[in-house]
């Protein structure tokens, strides 16, 4: 029995490191494909330009981090209130029978493939906007609109917890002072539980940023900076997905270093949401 | 007795994962191991253009019907690639949908024309504009003719649907019709054949282009110079955007190969290609 403990044990080792090593493979993969390219053209030519022409070789990604921030941010815009709003009723004010109809029902939005809200997105969205908003639909607030269904799983679980978890004192400590139930939500409950909150925003954002298919469809993919919401863009997720099939020599590796880019922001939003969670967790 | 179960499953485990890498490089020669006057077997792996794709693919399935020993893979990818894909040797033909450059001639590939297709300029059916000329055309899509009105439609902003950079229906048109104009920055751009289609049958003030095969009763086919969208006037020479289909090889086809391309020249292959393409014989 020993040596078959010691096997099992060894082969789940290996197995266990194959995540991490998977991790680190596609990082360097990533990083040597897309490395060249950045050094080659410096910041100006890369991140600082916006002339993105691959085949004669301009390889500027400055509107598509710029698309990439507008459209994100819109949609945290849009969700994160509605997310919020949900979270603190589920938490605060839903009777169970309601509860047991809402939870289910969000939880289902995070089961839905991308795809699908991309063909929502530009079958009714895009055609909406079109008649009622200047521009022709594909534009950065239909990619807002689409994002910000998507992240509310994500918003509204997370900050529901943290609010959950906010101790049961402070809510009778509050009550008890003659506040209303409102006021304490307001004043209390959400202050408490606001390091949870920001961290599912945090996460919500990695979610738009990372969102690829269902952008791609609905917000019109051009390259120039877009000068309202009404406007067209391209996110970084979106370049990569659209040209990589076509891609050789010089676009590749600038498709790579896109990759890049897009690694190292969402290398920073992960490292923020540890930080918050960690002072979460010192609120208990 | 659940410790041995736990080691049986993550051995299984272990071997799925090996396995799971096997490549199967050593079939791609196969079809050069053929024997004369036998019938043809082994794979054939196909790569490139995703116009030529589906055409590809319906051959494929018609020809495996035929000779069920030939199994044939067709993959996208892009003319790019598809030109890349004969020249390494990494797949047994390589299809482009727009004619070779002239770096690409350079290594000297076996070029076979299969099928030609029209490039059909598309708008949505409700727009009263049925007639266009290649002039006009290059000026909407360089952003010059803004508006429907000056086409002798209704007073209304023109959308501009293009395609991505490295399509082969966007570089077959960029070298029809634009030449050496440049696409106006601000036009959408939609991935796909299907997504331009959708974007054009919902919006009425939109134009784009599409492969002629893929036309259906939800858009629209402008006229162009005078002449309809359709096989007839692309063979005649009267419809102007039209590209060929073009498989290669790196070397002369034999086995497999050979038995393929000489059943797309085929009676049977040419009326497949007749459906949706336009014959070359």
């Amino acid at each position: 029995m020993r040596s078959h403990e010691k096997w099992v044990q060894g082969i789940l080792f290996i197995l266990a490191t194959t995540a991490v090593l998977t991790v680190l493979a596609i990082t360097f993969f990533i990083f040597s494909e897309g490395l060249p390219i950045m050094v080659d053209r410096g910041v100006t030519g890369f991140i600082g330009s916006t002339r993105w022409e691959p085949l004669s070789g301009s390889f500027g990604i400055l509107g598509m981090i710029i698309g990439t921030i507008q459209i994100t941010l819109g949609a945290i815009a849009l969700g994160v209130p509605v997310g919020l709003a949900c979270a603190v009723y589920l938490a605060e004010i839903a009777d169970r029978r309601l509860e047991k109809i809402l939870r289910p029902g969000i939880e289902l939005l995070a089961g839905i493939p991308s795809v699908v809200y991309g063909f929502f997105g530009l079958s009714v969205v895009v055609p909406f906007l079109r008649e009622h908003f200047p521009g022709n639909g594909f534009s950065i607030l239909a990619g807002s609109i689409i994002l910000a269904i998507m992240i509310l799983p994500t918003v509204v679980n997370i900050s529901e917890n943290s609010i959950r978890s906010v101790p049961g004192d402070y809510r009778s400590a509050s009550l008890a002072l003659g506040a209303s139930h409102w006021q304490t939500i307001l004043r209390v409950i959400l202050p408490a539980a606001r390091s949870g909150i920001a961290a599912s925003v945090i996460l919500g954002m990695g979610r738009a940023i990372g969102e690829t298919m269902a952008v791609i469809m609905v917000t019109g993919n051009v390259t120039k900076v877009a000068g309202s919401i009404f406007d067209p863009a391209r996110t970084l997720t979106g370049n990569i997905a659209i040209e990589m099939g076509y891609a050789a020599g010089e676009h590749r590796e600038a498709l790579f270093a896109t990759g890049v880019i897009l690694f190292l922001i969402i290398m920073v939003l992960n490292f923020s949401t540890t930080r918050f969670s960690r002072k979460a967790g010192d609120v208990k | 007795m659940k410790k041995l179960f736990i080691l049986g499953i993550t051995v299984l485990m272990f071997v799925l994962v090996l396995t799971g890498c096997q490549s199967n490089a050593g079939d791609v020669k196969n079809p050069s191991k053929q024997q004369k006057g036998a019938n043809p077997t082994g794979n054939i792996t196909i790569a490139g253009s995703t116009s030529v794709q589906p055409l590809a693919e319906e051959l494929a399935g018609a020809f495996a019907d035929k000779y069920p020993d030939v199994r044939i893979d067709v993959q996208g990818g892009g003319s790019s690639v598809g030109v890349q894909s004969a020249k390494d040797g990494v797949a047994d033909i390589g299809n482009s949908s727009r004619d070779l450059k002239d770096s690409e001639k350079a290594y000297n590939l076996y070029e076979y024309t299969i099928a030609k297709d029209g490039i059909a300029i598309v708008i949505n059916p409700s727009n009263q504009v049925d007639e266009i000329t290649s002039d006009q055309i290059k000026k909407i899509f360089a952003g010059e003719i803004t508006n429907w009105n000056d086409l002798g439609g209704k007073d209304a902003v023109i959308t501009v649907i293009n395609r991505e950079e490295g399509s082969g229906t966007r570089g077959a048109f960029e070298d029809i019709v634009m030449k050496d104009a440049a696409f106006i920055g601000s036009a959408i751009i939609q991935p796909s054949t299907g997504a331009i289609k959708q974007t054009v049958s919902t919006d009425p003030d939109a134009i784009g282009y599409i492969s002629m095969g893929s036309m259906d009763s939800g858009v629209k086919g402008l006229m162009i110079d005078g002449a309809q969208p359709n096989s007839d006037n692309v063979l005649n020479g009267s419809y102007k955007i039209s590209r060929p289909f073009l498989m290669l090889t790196k070397d002369e086809p034999q086995g497999a190969v050979k038995a393929f391309l000489d059943f797309i020249f085929s009676q049977e292959g040419q009326d497949i290609v007749g459906q949706e393409f336009i014959k070359v014989k």
